[in-house]
This record gives structure tokens, sequence and C-alpha cells, in this order.
């Protein structure tokens, strides 16, 4: 019984794949633009899931508390005394002050990330430089880097350390230099700091030593770790930025790929259901026809979308993002995201691109099915 | 069971494409361990340097450091200034500043 049920279905298919195959140019190309829209699709998913994750990991680590001050809606340097001011709040374990800035280098057009980190600075005189730096610059262990000052003096560095090109992700453009190079370069104040990393004991206060760290200092800005953690679960938000502009040139063209064919059918295509039909193919044989080729369209297209988003972002890092994303940096890293695929977010894209597409090869067909063969053939 | 040669042929790159996304789960749990190693290098790094943000886009203070911009961001340059960096329009600007 079901033997029979399973050849009727394998003939419907034979013939649909026939049919399909007869239009072969016009189907290629839908096949394509279908491929690529889901491509794409995929692809803004698959690299905004793993930088979202690898951010979430990653930034776990980042200070509970950044103190920041604020003159005139803009970022200044922080008085060295407000380091007592905030010890003295309950709750708070530690404070430390950083020296971080950054600094444009004007023969590479880059900017560099700048950061004089307590008791890990190379020493008076050297650099350790990410491998960003290390590869515009064209700078290795042992060269000697020069360096504009605050004052128009030259100071040069040397370069003791290529920090490791696989953390590249945080550290492409960082240059870690000593307390005293960094106050020399840029002038500097022994008693100032670029903003205070603040440690809490108890995460429950963070909230609360924020809120009392703002009080006692109406200059300044606390920024949290939940914030930024936050910031970077908002980045690639679907609502803003690559995801928008991905999701509407993809969507439209989706739609537009959907709308042709749910207007209606070719005249090739209603003869085509009018000969079946009075052949003597009943109703839902002719939908099934037409399900089986929307499926095969869609389905094919779908798996295929996947597999080319996932070698693109996960094998050929990214490379067609990789120019937006670049954007007007010179110094971009070059970083391989960790694979990591989202079930849920498949199945969502399976929904939103397999289902409608089928559903609008079915509906204009049952509207010519369900009319007498003759008419049909006629018009 | 009869099946004609162009439903075969389809059933065959139907079964390749489902293998082929097994494959990239697979791919994804497998290569996990190396990703690992490196991925702790990097929240090494994050945590003796009290980093803040990824390094995704260094043409200009608020993509370089997106957690550390502020509500002056917007109006760096001068008042009325447009933001004007491509990767600006990339990302999408922290949360707790579009709901302070």
């Amino acid at each position: 019984m079901w033997i029979n049920w399973v050849n009727r279905q394998a003939n419907i298919l034979e013939f649909t794949l026939s049919s399909l195959l007869r239009r072969r140019g016009r189907n290629a190309a839908l096949v394509l633009v279908y491929t690529a829209v889901v491509s794409v699709l995929a692809s803004a998913m698959f690299f905004t899931h793993s930088i979202k994750e690898e951010a979430a990991m990653l930034l776990d680590g980042a200070p509970e508390i950044v103190v920041q001050r604020m003159v005139a809606g803009r970022h200044d340097l922080m008085p060295a005394a407000y380091i007592d001011a905030i010890r003295g709040i309950r709750g708070v374990s530690h404070v430390k002050g950083r020296l971080w800035g950054y600094y444009y280098d004007a023969a590479e057009k880059a900017n560099y990330t700048l950061i004089a980190p307590e008791g890990l600075a190379p020493g008076r005189g050297n650099v350790a430089i990410g491998s960003g730096i290390s590869r515009s610059r064209k700078a290795y262990e042992g060269d000697l880097m020069p360096f504009r000052a605050h004052d128009g003096s030259e100071m040069n560095f040397r370069v003791r350390k290529i920090i490791s090109a696989r953390s590249e992700l945080v550290s492409a453009d960082l240059m870690l230099l000593s307390e005293e190079d960094f106050r020399a370069l840029f002038g500097i104040a022994p008693d100032r700091v670029t903003d205070l990393a603040v440690g809490v004991s108890n995460p429950a206060e963070v909230i609360t030593v924020a809120r009392k760290v703002a009080e006692a200092l109406p200059d300044t800005r606390p920024i949290l770790r939940e914030e930024i953690l936050r910031t970077y679960e908002a980045v690639f938000n679907w609502r803003g930025g690559l995801m928008a502009v991905v999701l509407s040139a993809s969507v439209l063209a989706f739609v537009i790929l959907a709308w042709d064919k749910a207007s209606g059918l070719s005249a090739e295509e209603r003869r085509e259901i009018g000969v079946l039909k009075a052949i003597g193919w009943e109703t839902s044989e002719v939908l099934r026809m037409k399900f089986f080729e929307g499926a095969v369209v869609s389905l094919s297209s779908f798996l295929m979308g996947v597999i080319a988003a996932y070698a693109h972002v996960y094998l050929a890092d990214s490379v067609i993002f990789a120019p937006v994303l670049k954007g007007w940096s010179v110094l971009y890293p070059e970083f391989k995201l960790m694979p990591s695929v989202d079930f849920y977010q498949l199945a969502a894209l399976f929904f939103l691109t397999v289902i409608p597409y089928t559903a609008a090869t079915v509906v204009p067909s049952w509207r010519a099915a369900t009319t007498d063969p003759d008419a049909i053939m006629r018009t | 069971m009869q099946i004609g040669r162009k439903t075969a042929w389809y059933m065959l790159f139907l079964g390749a494409s489902l293998v082929l996304v097994m494959l990239i789960f697979a791919h994804a749990a497998l290569t996990g361990p190396y990703y690992e190693e490196a991925l702790e290098e990097k929240a090494a790094m994050v945590k003796a340097l009290g980093l803040t943000d990824l390094c995704l886009f260094t043409e200009a203070r608020y993509t370089r450091h997106p957690a550390m911009a502020d509500l002056g961001t917007a109006f760096q340059d001068h008042p009325l200034s447009l933001e004007h960096f491509p990767s600006g329009s990339v990302i999408a600007p922290p949360r707790h500043l579009r709901n302070p």
C-alpha cells in the first residue's frame, strides 16, 4: 500500500524535475539568486552570532566598573586624587588608574591604541606591539619605531615583542609601553590618569557602588561591565547597522522573487496545468507537483546557501564582508572566528525562506488547478 | 519501488547537501578545542590589561571602543557634524546610550 504511495510521489517528483529542467535557464537563475540571498543572510547570522559569543566570553574579564571623567561632553584626564576618593566607598575592593590613549600614525594613516599596563610594561624605551601594527608598519622584534611626541620631538622605541597573532581580535592595534614613556609621549602630568578601573567585592553591589561614585564625583561617568557586555550583544543588533543593511536588501530581493511567483503563472505553466488536468490528473496531484516544484527550488537553495555561508564566514574569513567591516581602518585585525552554529537561528531562516516561497508557488497554481481545463487551455 | 533517473540524482544531491549541513555542526564542535586555547589566551590578555573592547574597527575612537563611547560622540567634531566613518553604519550604538 505505502509502496504504491511512494511510487506515486516519486513519479510526480520525476515529472516535476523534468518540468523544471525544461525551463532550466530560468530556474537555474532563480536558484542562483535564491542561494545568494540565503547565503548573505546566513553569513550575517553566523558572523554576528560568533562575534557576540566571543565578545561575551572575552569581555567577562573586563573591569567591573570603568570610571571616566567628562568635561564639556568629552572624556578628560582623571586626577589621581579621585583614586583615593573612590577607594573610600564601601564595597570597593580595588581602584587602578588606567593609562591609555590613541596615537595617529601619519605615515601609515593608522590609529594605534597605546596602553601603559601596570607591571606588564616592556621596560623604558621598549614596546610590545600587536601583530596588526607589526604587519602594517613592517616592524619586527629588535626594530626601532619612531614616534612624534606631543612637543614635536621624536621618540624612538625598540620593539621587544610582537603580541601573538592568535589574540588579534583584542590586540591587533595595541602598543604596550612603560608609564614613563607614555607620559613623555603625550605630555601627561604624573598626577593624571586616563580613567579608573574599579573592582567591587560583592557583585550584587556593583550598581550601588557605581551610583555612589557618580554622587561623590559628579563630573564622572561610571560604565559597568554589564553595560560593556550588553554593548557587544547589541552592537550587531538586527535593528541597526550591518544586519539592517543586509536584511533589508535580502528581504527586498526575496519579496520581489516571491511576488513574481505569487502574482501569477506564466501562460506556459497554465497550459501545462490544463493539459495535466485534461489527461486525468487530479487537482491534488497538480498541487503536489507545484508544491514539489517550490520545495525543490527553495530547499536546494536553502541548503546550498547555508553551506556557502558557513564556508564564507569560517573558512574564507568573511572575505565578502571584509571591505564593509574594514571601513576606513588601515589597520584591520585578521581574526578567525570561532565556528558557532545556532540551530534555532537556522530553523528561523528556514521558516522565513523555504516556507513562504513554497506557499507562493502553490497558491496561484491552486487557482489554475481548480478551473476547467478547457477554459485554462483556451486562455 | 521504481525511482526515476532524475529523482535519484536529486535525492543524491539532497542527501549530500544534508550531510554537508551535518558536517557544519560537526566542524563547529570539533574545532572548538583549537579555538578555546586561543580564546583563553585572549581572555587572559583582557583580564591582565583591563581591556574593555574588541579590536574590530580602528578608524575612530567610538568604533574602536564603542563601550567607552558617550553621549557627545555623535557631535565629536563640531556641533551638527554628521558621523561619517563607514563602520559607524555597520554597528549600532551601545544600548546604554540609546536608553540612558
